[in-house]
């Protein structure tokens, strides 16, 4: 039943427990529905980068571009509804072109990755610079997003209890987690990246399609990308060129301290939802503790990093 | 002749000459006065001279970091080493008034102590070299601001501000201490087992390992001598502008840094590395830069251009496209 690949994720939600539990006892008002929707609801983009990421880094590979993929594709969703500068195309229309430019781009990144062999850490590096000047040339400045599908998009939800509400923002995450997980444990596709993660040569060897399967899982993180994009115009109501800088780096944490291994083959998205959730839960902390300030929650996240790390390595060693 | 153009032809940089020299080419068309020089108060003044003083800082990180390369590491501090070194540097000189050749070396001894918990990690606890020095880079920034509480710290001490922009000989010291690190670190690679025992680690860890060598001394000197030379980068960027910015000075210059030396024809899965490619490799990220401000060019934009010209770097030295090229050549040729 419990099984010693277990022990990672175990740990991820110990901690999690842990932290939140004396935030509640340190912090008045901590404990409360409305915190935990805001867990989700505040961090709905961090999760859905994370998603792609988690299948990028179990396949062995890892994805810098990300921060720039949610600038390009909310500046670019802000330029094709806006009426007055851009195409005022319909909203939903704008957002499905969006995705597909997320998803295209993501297929080329794979392309690179697969046929051409430039490591993921250098093609996903010069997308990364490539989509940051890209979002710059839809639009220098923000461009606030004013249309009703999108202020109806924001406000809609749906009711818990009698006073709270589930914001649409925070379902699109676990609609995403959910399509995500079942992608994962449920298809072949899902089965082939923790082959190719554990070892690329023997998945090659047992005839699995390992350069489909690449570009395919490269493809579904551009469109996690872009939708954690449209998530973040979302959110803030606008799209912005330089939104989301070094973004990428928060992701890859969310995703080592869920217990996945950047050497690839071992991970789980439940880690990955623990993970982001724990990084959500130290900047709540921050934001009910006026005292504290941004020096020290980059040295939380470090050090959390650093624990995390070594408690993997302690256990992979036995 | 002939063997000199093969050897040319064969080496590791010769993707990022060619690269270099096109767009030198393309400034001596479309930009004025590009080759010209002068001189005033006995110091040379011209783009060029422009160029390798903006692109020392990416020469000095990426000498370090081709050394960390090599050793099939690397290494994302660089960046916060350097707001580490300035800052601390900054606020000894400024509120516990040390004159600024100690409160130097105090940031270069810290600089190189994170260069030693990087190599600690990555040897003693086998954590991967990404993740080891992505700690650092989240930590080192936490501590820069910590060290400065926040603030840009300014500063008029005349020592370090010569430090950053001063001159010697008609070239400003910052080109001097690139060459004077790029030849001391070159010739320790060349002259002492040192630049084999890299390679060989980078190349086969385990045979190395078998061989006798003490691989863990081989990966701890390569990041302490990166962090090292991000500190004296820190020093030099906090001197230049006559300030230490800790959130961000040095920011995002760790992947600058990454990118000369696989352009310069290092590559990332280690072993063989050429110090002379990186520093060609920086002139042409450097080049680029400038070219580009030169043509006016909305700074928020050049990151596209400078990500089409690694990407056609990192293709051409692609062995498959090479192959797939030379087939249908020769495919070409034999149907004619």
């Amino acid at each position: 039943m419990f099984h010693r690949l277990h022990l990672p994720i175990f740990i991820t939600a110990v901690v999690f427990l842990l932290l939140f539990t004396s935030a509640s006892l340190l912090y008045e008002g901590f404990f409360s529905t409305r915190v935990v929707i805001n867990l989700f609801y505040d961090n709905a983009f961090l999760g859905i980068a994370a998603m792609g990421m988690t299948f990028v880094i179990l396949s062995g590979g890892i994805d810098l571009s990300v921060g720039s993929m949610i600038a390009f594709s909310s500046i670019l969703v802000a330029k094709l509804v806006d009426s007055e500068m851009g195409w005022g195309l319909p909203t939903p229309i704008a957002m499905i072109l969006t995705l597909l430019c997320g998803t295209a781009f993501g297929f080329v990144l794979g392309v690179l990755i697969q046929v051409f062999k430039i490591p993921p850490f250098l093609a996903t590096l010069a997308g990364m610079f490539f989509l940051r000047g890209l979002a710059f040339t839809v639009s220098m400045e923000g461009i606030t997003i004013d249309q009703p599908f999108y202020s109806f998009f924001t406000y809609s939800g749906i009711p818990i209890g009698s006073e709270n509400v589930l914001p649409s923002i925070a379902l699109i995450f676990l609609v995403t987690f959910a399509i995500s997980f079942v992608i994962l444990k449920g298809t072949r596709f899902g089965r082939n990246i923790y082959a190719i993660g554990g070892n690329e040569a023997s998945a090659l060897l047992m005839g699995l399609p390992v350069a489909s399967t690449k570009m395919r899982l490269y493809a579904f993180n551009g469109f996690t990308g872009a939708l954690a994009g449209l998530v973040a115009s979302l959110y803030t109501g606008a799209g912005n060129a330089s939104m989301a800088v070094g973004f990428e780096l928060d992701v890859i944490t969310a995703v080592v301290i869920g217990g996945t291994l950047l050497t690839g083959g071992v991970g789980s998205l439940w880690g990955t939802l623990l993970g982001v959730l724990i990084l959500g839960t130290i900047q709540m902390v921050f934001v009910f503790d006026g005292r504290l300030n941004s020096a020290w929650l980059r040295i939380t996240m470090g050090l959390l990093l650093l624990l995390f790390i070594v408690f993997q390595r302690g256990f992979s060693r036995k | 002749m002939s063997g000199l153009w093969s050897h040319f032809r064969q080496s590791r940089y010769f993707w990022a000459v060619i690269g270099l020299m096109t767009l030198v080419f393309f400034n001596a068309l479309f930009s004025d006065n590009f080759f010209k020089l002068e001189i005033r108060e006995g110091n040379l003044y011209g783009t060029l001279i422009d160029i390798l003083h903006q692109g020392s800082i990416v020469m000095l990180l990426g000498i370090g970091m081709t050394l960390v390369i090599a050793t099939k590491g690397i290494d994302l501090s660089v960046g916060s080493i350097m707001a580490m070194s300035g800052s601390l540097a900054a606020v000894l000189l400024t509120q516990y008034e040390l004159p600024f050749f100690l409160a130097g070396i105090i940031g270069l001894l810290v600089a190189c102590l994170a260069g030693l918990w990087n190599g600690c990690l990555i040897t003693y606890l086998g954590v991967q070299p990404i993740i080891a020095t992505l700690i650092l880079m989240v930590i080192g920034r936490g501590l820069a601001m910590l060290i400065a509480d926040g603030q840009v710290i300014t500063f008029e001490d005349p020592a370090f501000v010569t430090f950053g922009n001063g001159s010697f000989c008609y070239l400003p010291l910052s080109v001097w201490m690139v060459m004077l690190a790029f030849i001391a670190v070159s010739f320790l690679m060349k002259r002492s087992s040192l630049g084999l025992f890299i390679e060989a680690t980078g190349d086969n860890e385990a045979a190395a390992r078998l061989a006798g060598l003490q691989v863990n001394w081989v990966k701890l000197f390569a990041y302490m001598l990166c962090g090292l030379l991000a500190g004296l980068a820190g020093l030099m960027a906090a001197g230049r502008i006559k300030a230490a910015d800790p959130s961000q000075s040095g920011q995002m210059l760790e992947l600058d840094a990454i990118i000369a030396v696989v352009v310069g024809g290092t590559a990332l899965t280690g072993g063989r590395f050429t110090l002379l490619g990186t520093i060609i490799g920086a002139l042409l990220i450097q080049t680029l830069t400038t070219t580009m401000y030169i043509q006016g060019v909305a700074s928020a934009i050049s990151p596209m251009p400078k990500a089409l010209v690694i990407l056609v770097v990192c293709l051409m030295q692609s062995k498959v496209l090479r192959d797939q090229v030379q087939a249908l050549w020769l495919k070409q040729r034999s149907s004619v």
